[in-house]
């Protein structure tokens, strides 16, 4: 699924909201979620999963091809853990041949 | 440290779009259900200039009960991992996004 398939199932699902609706629904989350997370805050969504963002500290990389010694500096990764509720529907989903998506072709 | 919660998101989608509180609520909800259902069936979910989720397949190990040092059997399981966008790992990083390399 991508962004704009996931927009294009919203809009089927609302059929009252205009299509840029939709889209400014869908910017909004990712970019209130990417705004909290460049502000160093955490995104807590219940069931869904946690966003936060992990310190990494500077280090000496190496070039893998030439054994160089190079600095890496101190840097922020965002970072994504699986609610309870998500994590067991993904370990108990179905591949997709045997999921919702082909029941509904199947019907 | 501040925690951003649904309430939040719902009410920006409230002040942004314009739907009354309620539908900004439910359709957060939706946006949330319906990526679920996709890594539910195993789907990747990517999102450009955000990340990828992706479903991956582990395979059976042997773990150890850290306690007790006994050997128990780690069943094959499916987990999501998350791989963020260059535009979202610049963006934790306060520097500008580059183009052209978004994922």
């Amino acid at each position: 699924m991508t962004r704009s398939e996931l927009i294009a199932e919203l809009a089927a699902a609302n059929p009252h909201l205009t299509g840029r609706d939709v889209e400014l629904i869908v910017s909004t989350v990712f970019e209130e979620i990417t705004g909290a997370l460049a502000r160093g805050e955490r995104v807590e969504l219940r069931g869904f999963g946690a966003f936060t963002v992990k310190r990494r500290n500077a280090r000496t990389g190496r070039n893998p091809r030439t054994g160089e010694a190079v600095p890496v500096d101190e840097k922020a990764v965002p970072f994504f853990k699986a609610g309870k509720e998500l994590r067991e529907r993904v370990n108990r989903g179905k591949p997709a041949r045997g999921g919702a998506k082909a029941e509904r072709v199947s019907a | 440290m501040n925690t951003v919660t649904r309430a939040h998101l719902a009410e920006t989608i409230y002040t942004q779009v314009g739907l009354s509180r309620n539908e900004s609520a439910d359709l957060l909800e939706t946006v949330l259900e319906r990526m679920s259902r996709a890594l539910e069936a195993g789907e990747s979910v990517k999102i450009s200039g955000f990340g990828t989720f992706s479903v991956r397949q582990k395979g059976r190990r042997v773990g150890r009960n850290p306690k007790t040092g006994e050997e128990v059997p780690i069943l094959p399981r499916r987990v999501l991992v998350f791989r963020p966008s260059h535009v979202l790992k610049a963006h934790v990083n306060g520097v500008q996004p580059t183009h052209g390399e978004d994922e």
